[in-house]
């Protein structure tokens, strides 16, 4: 089957053109939050911490979600790096998909994939409880556990 | 145009490495047991090492992102560009020096 290159000159719906000029407007936006926010991330996590990536257990995790700035850092870069990511990757499916129907099934599935990631870490953030861990005591004296 | 293929290619990485990130945090949420036997494979040799050319790549990726802005709303960008990548390896180098010692001194330092 011979391939189609769309005009460059083609007539695009107004629709189609203000989606295209606001996903190309995010990624500059998200890209520079990203960068600040993924750098922090890297050093406060496995940089700057004596032990780096050793350190990361569920006690680790536990400390950092028990002040609300982390958990609003975390679910930031959640959902900026999720969608930076898949519009990212629709480019790619857009410029290399030969098949109409490929293209739209690898589409769908991004977003469906980045949806269903978005909810999941903005429950698991939200909704995170360090009392299912019986020796939460030793690394959060402080803490309150129902029950 | 090379800059631009290891663009995408990073971008690709980081995206398939970001899917695997949210699956394993969500791990917090089911145990302690199941969030630390899972994390525990980020500390072995191996993947201690392949965090290095993560790392790499979010780097590379972050700058050349600016380099990108940069040619898109500066007014002279476009004739800087080939300068501009230069500057973006030399930020690459700088940072990477600093990050590689200390990555391995953390997986396999005692």
């Amino acid at each position: 089957m011979a391939i189609v290159i769309e005009q460059p000159d083609a007539p695009r719906s107004r629709k189609g053109a203000q989606w295209e000029k606001r996903a190309w407007i995010f990624m500059r936006i998200s890209g520079v939050i990203l960068i600040f926010l993924i750098i922090g991330h890297l050093m406060v996590n496995i940089v700057l911490p004596e032990r780096g990536v050793k350190a990361i257990d569920f006690a680790f995790v536990a400390g950092k979600w028990a002040s609300p700035f982390w958990q609003v850092y975390d679910g930031l870069i959640l959902w900026l790096a999720l969608i930076h990511g898949t519009n990212g990757m629709r480019t790619l499916v857009n410029d290399y998909s030969e098949r109409e129907w490929l293209r739209k099934a690898l589409n769908v599935t991004l977003w469906v994939t980045a949806a269903a990631l978005i909810l999941l870490g903005t429950l698991v953030i939200t909704t995170f409880d360090p009392c299912i861990d019986p020796n939460v005591h030793n690394y959060l004296p402080d803490l309150v556990c129902k029950g | 145009m090379w800059t631009w293929v290891l663009h995408r290619i990073t971008g690709v990485g980081i995206y398939f490495f970001l899917l695997v990130h949210i699956l394993d945090t969500a791990l917090v949420r089911v145990s302690p047991e199941a969030y630390n036997s899972v994390v525990a494979s980020y500390k072995t040799d191996i993947i201690g090492v392949a965090e290095i050319g993560l790392v790499g790549a979010i780097l590379f990726h972050g700058f050349n992102g600016i380099r990108i802005m940069l040619i898109d709303f500066w007014r002279k960008g476009a004739k800087y560009q080939n300068q501009m990548f230069w500057v973006v390896l030399v930020i690459w180098v700088i940072l990477m020096a600093g990050f590689i010692p200390r990555q391995l001194m953390h997986i396999f330092g005692a």
